[in-house]
Order: structure tokens, then C-alpha cells, then sequence
């Protein structure tokens, strides 16, 4: 048997131009041959009749946690979690122990990815040393290393000055800025979305202002400076409408929103399960149709997991000592497909290659599907229906807010590098 | 199912009537020579206080006394619980020792629903940040009933609540009973003491509605709320909200007046309530103890009350 190569019969091909009927074989880590009707082989061949093949997806937004919080998630088992959501790549969120501030932190991540191989490890780095928002972190060196994305993520930069600097020094580096849009002074304490709900329930409230104030601004600083700024996990209609209208002016902004916040509500805190803590909180109904309207008309280019595990012991406390964030990358496919009514080819590309262009990885992720390309592929059964169940789970910890809940289309196999990394269902190491 | 008294709403209107109706027959206890009675002996009630309150922790310890529970008492404010040991922890080691209740007082709104994640005992919520106090809810109904000699129906009734509803746990439950009763309710305060959104008409001068109101119940106003950017110094809060000696003559003379406790003597009452015939607030104090039995009799007591 050839262990270098893979063939895959009988799926219907879906990449940025369009849909096909074809088989692929994969060798050498690249796309080897496509047509109709190939012949098999020594190779494994995986009869993939009935599904869709794709390239792999890039997830924006993963905490993996390490350095610094093995307990919660580690690169290992974060990259497992990822491989079976159907991700090829992942960008590593910095707000680490240590934080992803220097080369050397970035390099152990990178170089742990690698060694662990079930996905693309890529760290991102932070704008301020220590994400404290106060002294801007080496881009250029970051950027030799690889970094591409840069972010303080787990809150935003605050200071106006210091983000209008930013942009002006990321500019020239072909690097794009990624912005928590939270202004803090209007989120002290809060524990979920400020409205009738968190009235009700005596909690302290995260108003939408806090984050459509801070997408205003980075538009308005992305104008002045022509650099181009990713706005992350956003959450509320008027968002959506700033940066509709910020895109329909051609300024380079782009955005992403989560599975959760196209799928939960406020109203989930009503049980005071903390699991539903998150942040940006869930918002109203009306948010979320906002943000699905922004998702299918292309608003909103991607599709980001924001995969924030936690262990139990952190969560089992009460609401205000919690840490926000929920599991996102084994269910995101599942929880998408439920909410959104659009194409595969366009909820694909919000989950692959548009997300690669943003982070700046779209030499190796994103692909076409034609020989010669990277095989980082996923294949998707379309028609499953399945439930989460939370004892399954490759990430060391078990916080979703998904189990219970119907989730349509599946992960069946995913192949990174060539190699089978997921097969039905299954993590192979 | 194990049952809780964990809020007002969630309790319901039916079994709402019934615990007033209970606690009438509490009051009549606490009444005899020997107000003790055998209802829940061999039945355990852990006070679980994470906050400090003594005034409700005594009255709940009194209550489950007076009902011949065995009681027992962790108070620790809810920073000094080790930082290792998680709130699921306490729980279930203290459930472990065999509780049939936790009378569950929080920081936090929401923490009784959580204790009754993690332990099949009873839950009654002795307040849960700003979100709930029902037993003050159904102590402060059965004051209005038995002051005004009303039943369970209090429709026509108009209440005012004044002072800092948003922060305020009493304010959500009371209200929250009140409507469920059929009253009429205001609230009064500024829009910084108010939740970002009100489901009953709210006003911010307390003059407009004073002469006509059957109820006025003055919520206790924190002094750290002042000066924080919040209502900006406690003089000009007591000019607009404080109950002073013209407000207090502007109260009609068989009108209630209503507090949780403990007052702020020269923040929300520049007068001193005991002289004025309107005041229930030691009733409410009484009250509270019947109330309480009323609670955990309901939740853990099987048939009489009495031998």
C-alpha cells in the first residue's frame, strides 16, 4: 500500500469557482490527478459518494491555550478538536502565558503545531506587549517569523492614538490588524448583553454601544490610514450595518462572526448556565438575523470559531467570576448549516478561503482544488443530522452550549498535508 | 422533580396564594406562648450566607427552628472561599453531609440555580445579586395584606418603590409579586438607578406621586452607589428621593410605609419612621420569620403542621 497517497471517488468538488463532480488523488501532499472515473491504485481509496469535498477550513479565531493553560486546551488537543471540525488552520489567538508578543513566543507555537501535525498551527501576535495596550509589540520581526494577524484580542486596544499609530506602522508591513471591538468603560463588570433580559435577571449589562462605538472608530481610523483592518466576532445589527456601509465606501474592512452568535440568544441566561457566557455576549433575536443577513450577503466575510475552552473548574462559579467562551471548532460546521440559508459554495468559502485570504494564508489554504495544490481538503457529509455529545470531544475541555441541540452536516474526513487526519469522523492521531 | 423557592415567577400565582395564605398560619404560631412547632424535625437546613446579611440569616435560622429543623450555617463572604475550591465544591461537600435545604445568599444574581445543579436538596433563594429575594417579596405582600386587611387580591392598590431599583433585588421581587397580585406599581428613581429597561411606568419625582400612593416602600440606597458616577453626592439624592419631614406629611394617613431594612438613617430617611403610624417595618420583621416557615414548610414539611 502507498502510504503517500489517497484517493477519493465519488464527491461532489466545491472550491471559490464552483461545483463539480470529480476524483482527486492525492500523493506527495499535493493534489496528484483529477477526473472522472480515476482508476484506483495501491493508495487508500475512500469512496466519498454523496458527500462534498473542499478545501479545508481556516478558522480566525482559536484560543489554544498554550503556553500557559494547559488545563483548559493545549496545541495538541487543540489541533485534534480542529482536524475533526474539518480546519486545516487555525489562527492561534495571543492572549497566552506568556503572551504571543515576542518571536520566541510565536515560535514555540508555530513549532509546536508542527510537531503535532493535524493542522496549520498560526500564531498570531498581539498589538501591545503583554495586550496590556500601552507599547506597541515588534511587528516587523513578528512578521519575518510568519505572523500575519495581529491582535489584542480579549479586549481591544482602547487608546485611539496608539491604534491610529498601529495601523500606520502595520500598513507598510502587508500585516492586517484585528480588533476585539469592546470600549471597556462601558462593560465594566458586565456579565451579558445589556436589555430586557439582563433587566430582568439583575445582571449587569454589555450594551451593543460598547462594540458599534469601536467598529465605528477602526473604520474611521482604517480610512485615515488606508490600512486595512479585520474586525472580530461581531455581534449586533447596527455592526453590521457600519460595516456594510464601510465596504460599499471600498475601505478595506473586512469581519467575522461566530456560530453562536448566529444561533443563541440573550435569553439562554436565563438559566444562569454559565456555558452561555461569552463575550461579546449573546444578543437579541434581531441581532442574530442581522448578522445571518451580513453572513449570506457577504457583509461579514468569514466565519470565526472564537473556540475558547475553559475547564470546568473555571466555569462551575458563579456568573460574574466565570471566564466568558464557548468550545466552537467541533461544532461550528453543524451549528452554521443549522442557522444559515444560503449556498454550500458561499458558507464554504466563509469558512476556507476567504477567511485564508484575510489571514494572509491563501498560498496554502483556500485552494483551488486542481493538481498540483496543497491537499488540505475536508469532506463533508451534507445530510447528517447529529448531536454533540460531550464526553466525545477532542478538546480537554467539555464547555459547549450545543449538546441537546440539532446540527446539520458533518465532518467525515479531513486530509492536511496529504495525509488522512480525520477519517470518518475519527481523529487518526 | 425536587421543588425550590427560587423566585417569585418561577413559584406561580397558585402557589404564590398558598404561601401567603401558610403564612398567615406561621403568624398565628408565632404568636402562642410557645411558637415552636414539630413540623420538620429530622429535616436539616444548611444557610449557606456568601454574603453578609445578618438580619436575614437570623431570621431564616429562627424560621427553621421554630419549624424544629436542624440548622447549620457557613457565612463567608464569597472572596474568602478558597481560590482553589470552586463554588461546585462547597456544594456538594457540604451536600454530602446530608442537607434536605440550602437557604442559598449570593453576591451573584443566579447562584441558587446553580447549587441546584449540583445537589438534589431544596433550594430557597435568600437573595441572588440583583436579581431575587422572594421571601422579602412574600414577607412585604403579607405585611400589605394583613395591614390593610385585604385577601390575596390587591387589585386597585398603588405602590411605590423608590430608590435604587437596578441594583436592587428586593425591588424585582417585590414588584415582581405585587403585579402577580394585582397592584399597581411605580418605580421611582433616576434613570442611573434604574434597569435598562422597566416594565412598569417609572418616574424620577417622587412629589408627583407621594399623596396618592397606598404604599410607599423606600428601598435601602448603598452609599457606595454615590459618588461613583452614579447619582453624583448623597445630599442631592436625599433632596430628590429621601423620605423628609414634608413628604412625610404629604403621605396619606392610611397609606403604608414600607423598607426592607436596614435603614440609612440620613440618606433615604431624614425622618424616623417609628413615629409615623403609616411605618410596617417591624412588622416586616415579624413577618419575615412566618414567611420563611411558610417556605420551608411548603418545600420540606409532609401533612400537619402540627402533632
Amino acid at each position: 500500500m502507498n502510504n503517500n497517497a489517497v484517493l477519493l471517488t465519488g464527491a461532489v468538488v466545491i472550491d471559490e469557482s464552483g461545483e463539480r463532480q470529480l476524483d482527486i488523488r492525492l500523493r506527495d501532499g499535493v493534489i496528484a490527478e483529477v477526473g472522472e472515473a480515476l482508476v484506483a491504485g495501491d493508495e487508500e481509496h475512500l469512496d466519498v459518494s454523496g458527500c462534498l469535498l473542499a478545501p479545508g477550513f481556516v478558522d480566525l479565531h482559536t484560543h489554544l491555550r498554550e503556553p500557559g493553560m494547559p488545563e483548559a486546551e493545549t496545541i495538541e488537543t487543540g489541533s485534534r478538536a480542529a482536524a475533526l471540525g474539518g480546519y486545516t488552520a487555525v489562527v492561534a489567538m495571543p492572549n497566552t502565558d506568556p503572551t504571543q508578543d515576542c518571536v520566541e513566543v510565536v515560535e514555540f507555537v508555530a513549532k509546536r503545531g508542527r510537531e503535532v501535525g493535524l493542522c496549520d498551527v498560526r500564531p498570531s501576535g498581539s498589538i501591545t506587549i503583554g495586550r496590556a495596550g500601552h507599547q506597541l509589540t515588534p511587528f516587523a520581526d513578528l512578521a519575518a517569523v510568519g505572523v500575519r494577524l495581529f491582535t489584542d484580542d480579549g479586549s481591544g486596544v482602547q487608546d485611539e492614538g496608539l491604534m491610529r499609530r498601529a495601523l500606520e506602522y502595520a500598513g507598510e508591513l502587508g500585516v492586517v490588524l484585528a480588533q476585539h471591538c469592546e470600549v471597556a468603560s462601558l462593560t465594566a463588570g458586565a456579565v451579558m448583553h445589556e436589555g430586557e433580559c439582563c433587566s430582568h435577571l439583575g445582571l449587569p449589562g454589555w450594551p451593543a454601544l460598547a462594540e458599534e462605538l469601536m467598529v465605528h472608530r477602526d473604520i474611521e481610523l482604517s480610512r485615515l490610514t488606508g490600512s486595512p483592518v479585520h474586525l472580530l466576532h461581531l455581534s449586533t445589527a447596527r455592526s453590521v450595518e457600519l460595516v456594510r456601509a464601510a465596504k460599499a465606501e471600498g475601505l478595506p474592512v473586512t469581519a467575522e462572526a461566530t456560530p453562536h452568535h448566529i444561533s443563541l440568544n440573550d435569553e439562554h441566561l436565563s438559566s444562569f448556565d454559565t456555558r452561555y457566557k461569552v463575550n461579546p455576549p449573546l444578543r437579541t433575536i434581531a441581532d442574530i438575523e442581522a448578522v445571518k443577513v451580513g453572513l449570506i450577503d457577504g457583509t461579514i466575510d468569514a466565519i470565526a470559531t472564537d473556540h475558547a475552552p475553559h475547564p470546568s473548574a473555571a466555569k462551575d462559579r458563579p456568573l460574574d467570576e466565570a471566564p466568558p467562551g464557548m468550545l466552537g471548532l467541533e461544532t461550528a460546521l453543524g451549528v452554521a448549516r443549522a442557522h444559515l440559508d444560503c449556498s454550500w459554495q458561499h458558507l464554504i468559502g466563509a469558512m476556507s478561503w476567504r477567511p485564508a485570504k484575510i489571514a494572509g494564508l491563501s498560498d496554502s489554504q483556500g485552494r483551488p482544488i486542481a493538481v498540483g495544490e496543497p491537499a488540505n481538503l475536508v469532506v463533508i457529509d451534507p445530510d447528517a443530522e447529529w448531536q454533540v455529545d460531550p464526553h466525545a470531544l477532542a478538546s480537554r475541555s467539555s464547555n459547549t452550549p450545543f449538546v441537546g441541540v440539532d446540527l446539520k452536516a458533518k465532518v467525515r474526513h479531513t486530509m492536511f498535508q496529504g495525509r488522512v487526519v480525520v477519517r470518518d469522523g475519527i481523529a487518526t492521531a | 422533580m425536587t421543588s425550590h423557592f427560587r423566585s417569585i415567577a418561577e413559584a406561580g400565582t397558585e402557589r404564590v396564594r398558598r404561601l401567603l395564605d401558610l403564612t398567615d398560619h406561621m403568624a398565628a404560631v408565632g404568636r402562642r406562648p410557645n411558637p415552636k412547632v414539630p413540623a420538620l424535625r429530622g429535616k436539616t437546613v444548611c444557610n449557606l450566607f456568601f454574603e453578609d446579611s445578618t438580619r436575614t440569616r437570623m431570621s431564616f435560622d429562627l424560621a427553621a427552628k421554630r419549624l424544629s429543623a436542624d440548622t447549620m450555617t457557613l457565612a463567608v463572604s464569597s472572596s474568602s472561599v478558597n481560590k482553589g475550591e470552586s463554588l461546585r465544591d462547597t456544594i456538594e461537600t457540604l451536600d454530602a453531609m446530608g442537607v434536605d435545604a440550602f437557604v442559598v445568599r449570593h453576591r451573584t444574581s443566579g447562584v441558587p440555580w446553580q447549587v441546584a445543579n449540583w445537589s438534589p436538596a431544596a433550594v430557597v433563594n435568600a437573595g441572588d445579586g440583583w436579581h431575587a429575594h422572594p421571601t422579602q417579596a412574600l414577607l412585604d405582600a403579607y405585611t400589605i395584606r394583613q395591614r390593610r386587611g385585604l385577601t390575596n387580591d390587591f387589585t386597585g392598590l398603588k405602590i411605590a418603590i423608590v430608590g435604587d431599583i437596578r441594583h436592587s433585588r428586593v425591588a424585582r421581587s417585590t414588584t415582581e409579586i405585587l403585579l402577580m397580585l394585582g397592584a399597581e406599581v411605580i418605580h421611582v428613581a433616576p434613570r442611573t438607578l434604574l434597569p435598562p429597561t422597566s416594565h412598569v411606568p417609572t418616574t424620577a419625582d417622587l412629589d408627583e406621586v407621594i399623596d396618592e400612593v397606598d404604599v410607599l416602600y423606600m428601598l435601602r440606597m448603598q452609599r457606595e452607589r454615590m459618588g461613583a458616577g452614579i447619582v453624583p453626592d448623597g445630599g442631592e439624592y436625599s433632596r430628590r428621593f429621601a423620605l423628609d419631614e414634608r413628604r412625610a406629611s404629604a403621605l396619606r394617613g392610611d397609606a403604608l410605609l414600607m423598607h426592607p431594612g436596614p435603614i440609612n438613617r440620613g440618606v433615604e430617611m431624614m425622618v424616623d419612621p417609628t413615629e409615623l403610624s403609616q411605618s410596617t417595618i417591624l412588622d416586616q420583621v415579624t413577618n419575615g420569620i412566618a414567611a420563611r416557615m411558610a417556605v420551608l414548610f411548603d418545600l420540606l414539611g409532609s401533612g400537619e403542621i402540627e402533632e
